[in-house]
């Protein structure tokens, strides 16, 4: 199939960017999104021109490296899929592809379709972590019993692969989805009490301090989430931050 | 003082100041709904609401700041989330995953917002230069006829009516939001929210049926 592509470029964070027009041949249903992007990049490569730059890791949908607002949605119209996962039979011949960045001032533009998520990262040191003594009295964590339920909705929690949609996808830009997904993960646990309190005020201190828009509970996140999180984590963190608060 | 700084905190501000007009609105539309099946009992309701010391003076205040907290909270939050993205999209398809009131409240909110100040003109203006300015006497039988008066111009009582469907929307998305905001999210969350949308539908259908009910109805003496 062929398709016109209308794509971010950007020389980096200083510069400003514009919507660069392209004509792709040639195109095959079974493309995965970024590997029609691999095939335009060969064409330009080989016309002398600069390619587009774009994340990619995995290309197997776990890692959360890929990216890209693909005709206004992150990781582009399908469900439940990151945009390595995203097959090109999706589009139609003679389809007009809008790509660009994710686009949030807590997640500046490096480069082309590239951002800075390092917020993320951030947020996640302030207190997504649990501590365990590792110097040979580690216990094993299967020794303490966690009910089924709980360990399961810890489980969907932690599948969050902090890809940034969430943030891409919210008209506020925020990063409540992301934020409750990784307190949530360890609320729900035992080994995950002991810094209960200081874990979700941290984390979101840290959440507020990158920038982040609020939450509208619009639940677009949740719809563009590649892992299906679910809102339940944001009132999870609402009630974990009110009780943290109450406390002192 | 970090409760009070934070992201959640605003969100637990709308919410709470939300629900507390949400209950504000179950008292009006019910002493509303009298003018229309007992013109007595809303003059007596009324006249109890205009004279009471504790209503008066202690309700209707927190009223008034519960009204103004909400507003300005929600206008600092629309700053802030605005600022949360300086580099908007080419194509932002927001349709695909919100629905329309969820991503409009300010703008619905803002259309009650000046609803208010009609209403507050129509009504609260006027009954405290009846009763401050004025120094009028007390008349418990008044009530009923500026009320239904009032509705008699088409162009107002349009004007409440839309501004009703408006405070249907807000409501729609508000009031089903503001349990989430503050952290639940349960079992019970499915019927609550059913609870909610009937509501946002019923209250403010009920407060346009009173104006277009008095608006083909007018007194004639």
């Amino acid at each position: 199939m062929k398709l016109y592509l209308k794509i971010w470029r950007q020389k980096d964070a200083s510069t400003p960017g514009r919507i660069v027009d392209y004509t792709l041949d040639g195109v095959e249903g079974d493309m995965s999104f970024l590997e029609m992007l691999d095939i335009l990049n060969e064409e330009l490569v080989s016309k002398g021109e600069e390619p587009v730059e774009f994340d990619h890791d995995c290309r197997e949908g776990i890692c959360g490296t890929c990216s890209l607002q693909i005709n206004g949605e992150p990781h582009g119209p399908d469900r439940l899929v990151t945009t390595c996962q995203l097959h090109m039979r999706k589009f139609n011949d003679g389809d007009t592809i809008v790509i660009e960045p994710f686009r949030a001032t807590a997640f500046p533009v490096i480069k082309d379709l590239i951002v800075d998520r390092s917020a993320f990262d951030r947020i996640q040191q302030a207190g997504g972590y649990i501590s365990v003594n590792t110097s040979g009295n580690t216990i094993d964590a299967n020794a303490i019993p966690i009910n089924k339920y709980d360990a399961d909705e810890a489980m969907d929690a932690a599948t969050c692969i902090g890809c940034g949609a969430c943030v891409a996808a919210c008209k506020n830009a925020s990063a409540m989805l992301f934020t409750s997904a990784k307190v949530s993960q360890f609320a729900l646990l035992p080994q995950g009490q002991v810094e209960a309190t200081e874990r979700v005020q941290n984390m979101v201190r840290q959440m507020d301090l990158e920038g982040f828009g609020n939450c509208t509970n619009t639940g677009a996140c949740e719809v563009e989430c590649p892992k299906g999180i679910s809102l339940t984590n944001i009132a999870r963190m609402n009630r974990e931050y009110l009780s943290a608060t109450l406390k002192g | 003082m970090s409760l009070i700084k934070s992201s959640l905190a605003r969100k637990y501000v709308m919410a709470l100041s939300g629900l507390f007009l949400v209950t504000f609105l179950i008292l009006h539309v019910t002493i509303n709904l009298a003018s229309v099946f007992s013109p007595d009992f809303f003059n007596e309701a009324s006249h109890f609401m205009g004279y009471n010391p504790i209503v008066q003076f202690l309700m209707q205040p927190i009223l008034i700041a519960g009204v103004i907290v909400h507003f300005v909270m929600g206008f600092v939050l629309e700053v802030r989330n605005r600022k949360a993205r300086d580099v908007g999209y080419v194509k932002y398809k927001g349709s695909a995953n919100a629905p329309w009131v969820s991503r409009n409240m300010i703008y619905s909110g803002l259309v009650v917002l000046a609803f208010l100040a009609l209403h507050f003109y129509d009504f609260w203006i006027h009954e405290m230069a009846y009763k401050y300015v004025e120094a009028n006497p007390e008349d418990p039988t008044r009530y009923y006829y500026e009320t239904v008066e009032k509705f008699a111009p088409f162009w107002r009582t349009i004007l409440y009516v839309v501004s009703f469907v408006l405070l249907s929307l807000h409501l729609w998305h508000g009031f089903a939001s503001s349990f989430q905001s503050m952290g639940a999210n349960n079992k019970y969350t499915a019927g609550f929210t059913k609870f909610a949308k009937i509501f946002a539908v019923v209250v403010p259908l009920a407060f346009a049926f009173i104006a277009i009910y008095h608006h083909l109805n007018p007194i004639t003496h």
